[in-house]
Order: structure tokens, then C-alpha cells, then sequence
């Protein structure tokens, strides 16, 4: 197998005496696309708060590219490499679709307090920059015509499309989706198939998607793990999993 | 995004909006229309803009609802008078000839403006890490119980003057040295604002989970916010100690704090010139009313609820009022920006 860039290992977390996850590992390769599924309150959104520090795990570890990433705040989280969306779209409302987007580019910014007071040259060539590479960014979504507006205006599929690209800003190495298709209609679904095919390739980043739109999942995932009150009870192909009797009983019943 | 050329063009326009207004406060005061009345008001006006600017920082731009201001004010007002009172007293430098400053009066005036400064925003900085881990209402309970706390330590300090204030200051506040410190204040606020770290400070206002996720480290933006709002609260309150040459702890009371706080969410919250426009309206408008002297303050009451009712997000809401886009529409010039976007924001 190649490299783990992302890994999680027994990873588990206790609140009082809940059992919220217990026992979860994952190990996700360069540019691959694994699905999270289960059904509602299995622990999906636990397990991706645990991934990206805003919750610390009770057991367990997460490493990545081979660095244990622990006691790590969310921003340290995104400085590393690990990228997020948001099951409630979070945007920064008020500001403009492109200041969105700059945003999450600070943290690879270095200008510091006296070139911002004083407008020195350092302050321009960043500022600049990282304009221009907005716009860039903005451009592979199709969204540069709408860089000006204010990002509460933008229509509920945008507005999902403006998180991934923020979250793509921060230059990550993986990024973690969580039920970017929840709302849609069917062609702001398949507009956003295009777009996680279009980071795969062109940005060569892992992605961990939680889903439930089944039918976008069992396309585009090349593996699956699922789980339910909090444990793994399935890993595979989409094929596998959705033959899977196990699998079956969760969502259904027994 | 403006090129650099337009930038710049709105800031020279700014530049020399500034120094007209330099001019003319000159001519003023040399054809002796300023008295001490109105430059009692004109000095007080400048004192308050810088303070509303700075707790928009706070208030406004990082969203936290911050009572303590006058606190911050109190401490670079005490900070700044102290060391001038000091030179004067302790190092026998004379700062005054017949009241007027003397160029090293003019020296130490401006230096213990930013000693009053810094010492407001290491009391910023020691009240903002442990207060800033909480949000609205208990932030506001905590600042406000800060700002108490200063006042009545003020009170009942020696080296302070106690109870009964301190007198003597030298009075090195002219209008014309405080006009420049208050656009230098308001235009470093003005790039600080308009930087990554402001932007950073706006989304944590925004979405304080998100900002987190997009890899900003909202404790150190929080803090250092409050720090800068701290600082510039300073600055303002060695303006007013060496304007008023006497010192009260009862002239920082918790009233103060709220005035501030009304001048900024009357402005806009999130708007820099909106804070400069209520300053302005809010200081000078209780004057203007003194001939109705019985109904002066239901007067002034009753414009804030009106104000509130049909312009709940302030005068300006987050709008930033451009002198280079109204000379654009004066002249016909056509702006392809949209109004949230102008980056040259007028100074004054």
C-alpha cells in the first residue's frame, strides 16, 4: 500500500459515560476518496471532531504523514494539513466571497504588525499574492464572477462550493467533507461530484467524505468504511458494503 | 481587488482632505474664532474618536461586547500624567512657558501618550487572556467588573492622589499637536483594520468555529485585538489627562464605558468612519442643544431610539464612508466597486 497520509488508530472518545466512538481506525492513501457512512448519531461528526481538534480523543491517536498529531488545536489541525467543511455550512457571512477565501490563506502569510501599519513593500507583494490566488481558486469552482459578493447572498450550492474552496486555501493535505450534498438538489449534486473530482485531481489531495446520499457515495468513493453506535462495522468497495448484510441491518433493521 | 495605483490614490486624496483640515483648524484658531469653549468641545470630539475607533476594534470588528473601556482610558490617562508630572517635578524640565508647551513639552507630551498606551494594553493583554476565553454577556460582566475594579483602586491609591484626584498636570494638549496624534491613531487603526489581521479578527466575529478550521488562532487574534483597543483607549485618556489638568477616578466610571459603547454601536458596529461620524454627532450635539438646557438630555435620548428603530445596525451599519468614491460620483467618474469593497475609506 502506499503512504498513510492520514491515520487513525483505536482512535476512541468518552463523554461522562457515554461511549461516543470506541476502536476507530482508518488509514487513508495520497489522493484517495473514502466514504464515512452510518446512519444518524452513529459518530461520524464525533469522529471528524476528533480529526480535526476540536475534540481530543480519550484513546487512541491520529497521525499525519507519520506525525502524531496530538493535544493539537483546530487551527494547528489546519496548519498541518487537515482541511474541513462544516455538515451546517459556516461561512463568514458578512464578508465577501473572496475575503472568505483570504481568510484561510493567513496562515501561510508572514507580513506582521509593523508592514501592515506602515505599508511596506512586504505588505503589498502578499496582499497581492494572495489575491491573485484567490481569484485562482475561486476560478477552478467557477465562482470568480461572484468574488465581489457578500457571501450570505450566494445561493445554498455556492455557499457549499465557497466552504470547500475556503478550505482548499488553507493548502491542505487532507480534506475532510462533512455531508457536502446534504440540501442539494440533483444538479447542484452532480455540479458537486465534478468539483470533488476536479480536487482530486488537480490538487492531489486525500478526502474523507461522510455522506448519505447513497447514490453519490457509491460512485465517486473508491472504499467505504461504516459504523455504527460508534464502532466500525463494515470496510470495503462500495460493492461489498452495499451487499453487506451487516450493513443492511444498520440501516434497516434487523 | 484596487490596484495599488487607485489605493494610493485614495490615500493621497485622504492625505490632502487631512491637511486642508489642518489648514483651516489653523486659520480658525489664528483669526481667534476658536475660543476655549469651542476648543474645549473640538479637543473632547478628537478624544472621543479615537476611543470609539478603538472599542469598534473590540466591539465592532472582533464582536465582543467590551464595559470596561473608561478602565483602559483611566490607566493611560493616570499612566501618561504621572510621568509628565514627573518630568516636570522630578527632572525639572520645563514643559510650559505661560501655558504654552515648549518643543520638549511637545516631546514629552507625545511620549507619555504612548506610555500611557502601552501601559493600557499590558492591562489589556493581563485582563484579555483569561476574559476572552468567555463570550458575550460574560465578557461584558467581566470588563465591566475591570473597569470598577480600576476605579476604585484609583480612589484609593496614594500615588494616584486618592479620592481627591489629581491636580496639576501640565497642560500640554493643543489642539493642533492632538488633531495629528488623532489622525495618526485613526489611520493606524485604519491599516491595521484592513490587513490580514483584520480580516482574521472579522471572521472570528463571523464564525468563531470556522475561523479555527481555516487555521486562524483565534485566542492570539482575540487577545491582540483587545490589546490594540487597549492601547489606543490609553492613548485617548493621556489626550484627556493633559487636556483637563486635573484627574478624577469619578470621571471613569462605569457612564463613560457606556458612552463610548453608544457612540460605536450608533456609528456601526464594523465601521471605522461610522465610529468618527457619532463621535463627532455625540459629542458636539448635547452642546448644540444647551440653549433647550431643561430637555438637552431627552433630546439626546430620544435621537438614539430613533436612530435604533430605523437603523438598527447603526448610522453606517459595516459601510465605510469614501472620500474617493464621493469625489468618483461628484466628478461623473464611473466606480466599478461594490460599496463593501472601497478600500479607501476617508480618514476624517
Amino acid at each position: 500500500m502506499n503512504q498513510s497520509v492520514l491515520k487513525a488508530e483505536k482512535l476512541g472518545i468518552t463523554f461522562g459515560g457515554l461511549k461516543a466512538v470506541e476502536n476507530f481506525e482508518l488509514e487513508i492513501g495520497e489522493s484517495e476518496l473514502v466514504g464515512l457512512i452510518g446512519p444518524n448519531g452513529a459518530g461520524k461528526t464525533t469522529i471528524f471532531n476528533m480529526l480535526t481538534g476540536v475534540y481530543q480523543p480519550t484513546e487512541g491517536a491520529v497521525y499525519l504523514g507519520g506525525r502524531l498529531m496530538a493535544g493539537k488545536k483546530p487551527h494547528q489541525m489546519a496548519k498541518a494539513g487537515i482541511a474541513r467543511t462544516f455538515q451546517n455550512i459556516r461561512l463568514f457571512k458578512k464578508m465577501t466571497v473572496l475575503e472568505n477565501v483570504k481568510v484561510a490563506f493567513n496562515l501561510n502569510m508572514k507580513y506582521n504588525g509593523l508592514q501592515t501599519v506602515l505599508r511596506l513593500p512586504g505588505y503589498w507583494k502578499e496582499e497581492a499574492e494572495i489575491d491573485r490566488k484567490g481569484r485562482e481558486l475561486l476560478k477552478v469552482f467557477h465562482m470568480e464572477h461572484l468574488a465581489d459578493n457578500i457571501a450570505e447572498n450566494l445561493p445554498y450550492g455556492q455557499q457549499r462550493k465557497l466552504e470547500i474552496a475556503r478550505a482548499l486555501a488553507t493548502n491542505p493535505k487532507v480534506l475532510l467533507l462533512d455531508e457536502p450534498a446534504a440540501g442539494m438538489n440533483p444538479t447542484e449534486t452532480a455540479e458537486l461530484m465534478e468539483v470533488i473530482a476536479i480536487i482530486r485531481k488537480d490538487f492531489h489531495i486525500s478526502i474523507l467524505l461522510i455522506e448519505h446520499d447513497m447514490s453519490l457515495v457509491m460512485s465517486i468513493c473508491e472504499r467505504l468504511v461504516v459504523i455504527d453506535y460508534g464502532q466500525i462495522i463494515a470496510k470495503g468497495t462500495p460493492k461489498e458494503i452495499a451487499s453487506d448484510p451487516k450493513v443492511i441491518g444498520a440501516y434497516l433493521g434487523k | 481587488m484596487k490596484t495599488k495605483k487607485e489605493v494610493f490614490r485614495s490615500y493621497l486624496v485622504n492625505l490632502i482632505a487631512v491637511v486642508l483640515l489642518f489648514a483651516l483648524l489653523l486659520v480658525a484658531s489664528s483669526q481667534g474664532l476658536i475660543n476655549r469653549y469651542i476648543s474645549g468641545i473640538v479637543m473632547t470630539i478628537f478624544i472621543n474618536i479615537i476611543l470609539a475607533i478603538s472599542l469598534n476594534i473590540a466591539t465592532g470588528f472582533l464582536g465582543q461586547i467590551a464595559l470596561g473601556h473608561a478602565g483602559f482610558m483611566s490607566i493611560g490617562a493616570y499612566s501618561a500624567a504621572l510621568l509628565v508630572k514627573y518630568a516636570q517635578d522630578g527632572m525639572g524640565v520645563t514643559l510650559l512657558v505661560k501655558g504654552v508647551p515648549t518643543a520638549a513639552g511637545t516631546a514629552w507630551f507625545l511620549i507619555s501618550l504612548v506610555f500611557g498606551g502601552l501601559i493600557a494594553a499590558f492591562f489589556g493583554l493581563v485582563v484579555g487572556i483569561p476574559a476572552l476565553r468567555l463570550k458575550g454577556d460574560y465578557l461584558a460582566i467581566i470588563t465591566l467588573g475591570f473597569g470598577e475594579i480600576i476605579r476604585v483602586l484609583i480612589e484609593n491609591l496614594s500615588f494616584t492622589g486618592g479620592a481627591q484626584g489629581l491636580k496639576k498636570i501640565p497642560k500640554l494638549a493643543t489642539l493642533n499637536v492632538v488633531y495629528i496624534v488623532m489622525i495618526v491613531c485613526v489611520a493606524v487603526m485604519f491599516m491595521f483594520i484592513r490587513s490580514r489581521h483584520g480580516r482574521a479578527i472579522m471572521a472570528i466575529r463571523e464564525d468563531d468555529i470556522a475561523s479555527e478550521a481555516s487555521g486562524i488562532p483565534n485566542t492570539y487574534y482575540k487577545v491582540l485585538a483587545f490589546t490594540v483597543a487597549a492601547f489606543f483607549a490609553g492613548v485617548a485618556g493621556g489626550i484627556y489627562a493633559q487636556y483637563l489638568a486635573v484627574l478624577g477616578a469619578a470621571n471613569f466610571g462605569f457612564m463613560k464605558s457606556i458612552d463610548i459603547l453608544v457612540m460605536v454601536v450608533l456609528g456601526g458596529m464594523g465601521s471605522i468612519t461610522g465610529s468618527i461620524v457619532s463621535a463627532i454627532g455625540l459629542t458636539a450635539l448635547p452642546e448644540f442643544l444647551r440653549q433647550f438646557s431643561d430637555y438637552r438630555m431627552l433630546i439626546y435620548s430620544v435621537v438614539l431610539i430613533v436612530v435604533m428603530i430605523f437603523k438598527p445596525s447603526g448610522l453606517l451599519g459595516t459601510y465605510e464612508f469614501s472620500l474617493t468614491r464621493l469625489i468618483d460620483r461628484l466628478f461623473g467618474k464611473k466606480s466599478n466597486l461594490p460599496a463593501k469593497a472601497g478600500k479607501g475609506g476617508a480618514e476624517k
